[in-house]
C-alpha cells in the first residue's frame, strides 16, 4: 500500500497529527544536519567573509583555499596517514583476538567457561582508571609507540560478548558436520562459524573502525612524538589554538583563508571517512544486532 | 615403609586419575585453550595488572622506587581529596552534569522514537533516521571543534544570530554560566537520535493485532500511542532510565577536556577530568589514582544495584 492511499483511510483529526508529526521530525532532521552544513560552509568561504560575519548556511565567495592551506601542510598527511595505520591495525588486532576467543567462549567442553566469562565481563563494570591504566602503559614501555596504541585497545568486553552470544546461537548441527568431515577447531571456526556470524563480525569490525578513526584521549596522552599523534590529536591542537590563544589565531588570517575556515576544512576532511562507511554502520545495527547482543 | 607407603597410596591414583583426565582433556581440547589464550593474557596484561597498580591509591608513590616498593600511606589520599573543594566541587558537578543530562536527555529519545513510529512514508523515515543517528559516530573533537566554531564570539552563528537580533556577542565558552547548558544541549543534540534505536526496537515488539481492535474501536492514532504504545514500552522506558542512573558517574569528558578552560573550571570540572589533570598533567598519581578509585568503586556500586533492579523489574538481566 503505497503512502497516498495508506492516508486516505485517516480521519482528518488523523491526517493533522500525520502531517505535524513529520514536520516536527523534519524540524529535528534540520537541526542534526545544520551544524554539518555550517561548518562544511565555512570551509569553502573566503576567509574574509567568515571573519566579516556573513556565513550562516550556504558558503559565502566560494573558495578551495583553506582546503589548499590544509593538504600542503605535510603534517595533517602524516597525522592522516598515521590514523589510517591506528585504524587498519587496530581493528585487525581486535578481530584476531576477539574472534577466537569468543569461539572458543562459546564452546560448552571448554573447561571453566562461567569462570572465563566472569572475568571479561568484571571488566565492563569495574576498571582500574585512567592512572593505573597509564603507568601500566608506561612500564610496559608503550609511551609513543605505534604498537602501543594498537595492542593497548584491542580487545574490550562488549565485543566479545556479543560475538560469543552470536556463536552460541549457531545449531550444534552445523558444527556436527563439519567434524564428520574431520575438521578441527580452527577449521570448524573459519569454514562454519566465520561465514554464519558475517553480520556480528561486521558490526563489531565498523564499531572498532569507527572507534578507532574517532578516538583522541589516549592517543593524546601517550603519544609525545608529533610524527605518531593521529588525526583526531592533530585537529585538536588547531582547535585549542583557536579557542586559546587569539594572536595565533590572528595571524593566520589572510583574505583568503581564516582560521575558522582551515580548522572547518580539517574537520570535513576527517568526517568524510567516517560518511564512507556509514552506509555499512547502519545497515548493520538497523539489523538489531547491537541490541540482541547483550545478554548473558 | 609399608605404612607410609600406604597412607599415600590412597590419595595418589586419585591425583593421577585427574591429572591424566586433565592432560587428556587438554590433547584433545587444546586449540581450544589456544584460543583464549591471547585475550586472557590480554586481559590480565592491560586490564587486570592496573588494578594491581590501584594500590598506589594507598602508597606514597615515587616513579624510581616503582609501584611495589613505594612505602604505605594508608587513607592520607583520601582525607586530601575530601578536605580539597576542587574534587568536592567536581563530585557536585558531575552529579549536577549527569543529573541535567538525565532529566533533559532521557525523554527526548523516547519521544523520537513514538514519533518515527507515526511515520507512513518509509522513505521520509529512512532519510531521516539516518541523519540524526549520524553525530553519534563524530568524533568528540569535531563535535568539539563545531560547537567551539558556532559559539565563537565575533564569527561564530550563535553570536551572529544575537547581534542580528540586536543583542551583544556573548563570549559562552568562558562563562561557567553557560558551560552546563552547552555541553547538556550538546550531548542531547548528539546522542537522542541514537538513543531512539533501543526504544524503536520496543515499540516494533508491540503486537499489531492491540492496534487492530483500536481501529476497530475507532481510536484516533494519538490515542493508540498513548493508549497502547507507551504502556506497552513502560519496561523498556524503565530499564532504560535504570540503566542512566546506574551509569551517573559517567560524564562524556573528552568533550569537556575539550570545551572547558581555567574559566570554567567552576562548573565545568568534573571528577574524570579533576582525575586527569592531577594525574596526567600534574603527575600526582597517587592522589590521582585515589580519585579514581573512589570514582570505580561508586560507579560500581550504582550499577551493580542498577542491575539488580532491573532484573526485577524485567525479570532479565540486560547484561
Amino acid at each position: 500500500m503505497s503512502f497516498k492511499e495508506n492516508m486516505n483511510l485517516y480521519s482528518k483529526g488523523d491526517k493533522a497529527f500525520v502531517y505535524l508529526n513529520m514536520f516536527l521530525i523534519a524540524m529535528f532532521t534540520a537541526s542534526t544536519l545544520y551544524p554539518f552544513i555550517y561548518v562544511a560552509s565555512l570551509s569553502f568561504s573566503l576567509g574574509d567573509a567568515v571573519t566579516a560575519g556573513k556565513v550562516f548556511l550556504t558558503p559565502v565567495d566560494f573558495t578551495v583555499a583553506a582546503y589548499e592551506m590544509v593538504v600542503f601542510d605535510p603534517a595533517f598527511w602524516t597525522s592522516y596517514r598515521n590514523t589510517f595505520i591506528y585504524t587498519v591495525g587496530g581493528t585487525l588486532t581486535s578481530l584476531l583476538f576477539i574472534i577466537p576467543c569468543a569461539y572458543a567462549l562459546s564452546r560448552p567442553q571448554l573447561a571453566g567457561r562461567k569462570y572465563w566469562n566472569m572475568m571479561i565481563a568484571f571488566t565492563m563494570w569495574f576498571n582500574a582508571g585512567m592512572i593505573p591504566f597509564f603507568l601500566n602503559m608506561r612500564d610496559l614501555g608503550l609511551l609513543d609507540s605505534y604498537f602501543g596504541i594498537i595492542i593497548g585497545f584491542a580487545c574490550n568486553a562488549f565485543n566479545i560478548i556479543l560475538l560469543r552470544n552470536f556463536f552460541e546461537a549457531v545449531p550444534a548441527s552445523f558444527e556436527e558436520a563439519a567434524r564428520m568431515d574431520g575438521a578441527n577447531d580452527f577449521q570448524v571456526l573459519w569454514q562454519v562459524f566465520i561465514p554464519l556470524a558475517k553480520p556480528a563480525i561486521a558490526t563489531i569490525t565498523l564499531f572498532c573502525i569507527v572507534s578507532r578513526w574517532n578516538g583522541f584521549f589516549w592517543a593524546m596522552i601517550l603519544l609525545r612524538d608529533e610524527e605518531k599523534i593521529p588525526l583526531q590529536v592533530y585537529l585538536r591542537q588547531i582547535i585549542t589554538q583557536l579557542s586559546d590563544d587569539d594572536t595565533f589565531a590572528s595571524s593566520l588570517i589572510t583574505s583568503a583563508y581564516s582560521f575558522e575556515t582551515v580548522s572547518s576544512a580539517i574537520m570535513v576532511l576527517s568526517i568524510i571517512p567516517v560518511l564512507l562507511v556509514y552506509p555499512w554502520v547502519q545497515k548493520s545495527f538497523n539489523k538489531g544486532i547491537m541490541l540482541g547482543g547483550v545478554k548473558e | 615403609m609399608e605404612d607410609i607407603n600406604h597412607s599415600l597410596s590412597t590419595p595418589e591414583p586419585m591425583l593421577l586419575v585427574k591429572s591424566r583426565r586433565v592432560v587428556k582433556h587438554l590433547r584433545k581440547e587444546w586449540q581450544l585453550y589456544l584460543m583464549l589464550l591471547p585475550t586472557i593474557i590480554w586481559f590480565i596484561v592491560f586490564l587486570y595488572k592496573p588494578m594491581y597498580g590501584l594500590q598506589i591509591a594507598f602508597k606514597d608513590y615515587s616513579v624510581f622506587k616503582g609501584i611495589t616498593s613505594s612505602p604505605w600511606v594508608g587513607l592520607e589520599h583520601f582525607y586530601t581529596l575530601f578536605n580539597n573543594d576542587q574534587f568536592i566541587r567536581a563530585i557536585q558537578n558531575t552529579v549536577m552534569i549527569s543529573g541535567a543530562s538525565l532529566i533533559f536527555g532521557f525523554p527526548i529519545p523516547i519521544i523520537l522514537a513514538l514519533m518515527f513510529n507515526e511515520i507512513i512514508n518509509p522513505k521520509f523515515k529512512k532519510t531521516a533516521q539516518t541523519i540524526v543517528y549520524l553525530p553519534h559516530f563524530i568524533s568528540a573533537v569535531i563535535i568539539a571543534g563545531i560547537v567551539i566554531t558556532a559559539f565563537a564570539p565575533s564569527t561564530g552563528v550563535i553570536n551572529l544570530m544575537l547581534n542580528a537580533m540586536g543583542f551583544d556577542s556573548v563570549y559562552f565558552l568562558t562563562k561557567p554560566e553557560w558551560f552546563r547548558t552547552i555541553f547538556v544541549g550538546t550531548g542531547i543534540w548528539q546522542e537522542a537520535g541514537f538513543g531512539s534505536i533501543v526504544f524503536l526496537a520496543a515499540v516494533a515488539g508491540v503486537s499489531p493485532s492491540l492496534y487492530e481492535s483500536a481501529v476497530v474501536d475507532g481510536a484516533s492514532r494519538f490515542q493508540m500511542m498513548y493508549k497502547i504504545t507507551i504502556p506497552c514500552i513502560l519496561p523498556t522506558i524503565l530499564i532504560m532510565l535504570i540503566i542512566k542512573i546506574g551509569n551517573i558517574l559517567e560524564v562524556g569528558f573528552e568533550m569537556i577536556i575539550m570545551l572547558y578552560q581555567p574559566a570554567t573550571y567552576e562548573t565545568a570540572d568534573v571528577i574524570s577530568t579533576f582525575i586527569y589533570r592531577q594525574g596526567l598533567q600534574a603527575a600526582q598519581y597517587d592522589l590521582a589514582a585515589a580519585a579514581g578509585l573512589f570514582n570505580a568503586v561508586i560507579a560500581f556500586l550504582l550499577v551493580i544495584t542498577a542491575n539488580t533492579i532491573s532484573k526485577r523489574v524485567s525479570k532479565t538481566s540486560l547484561w
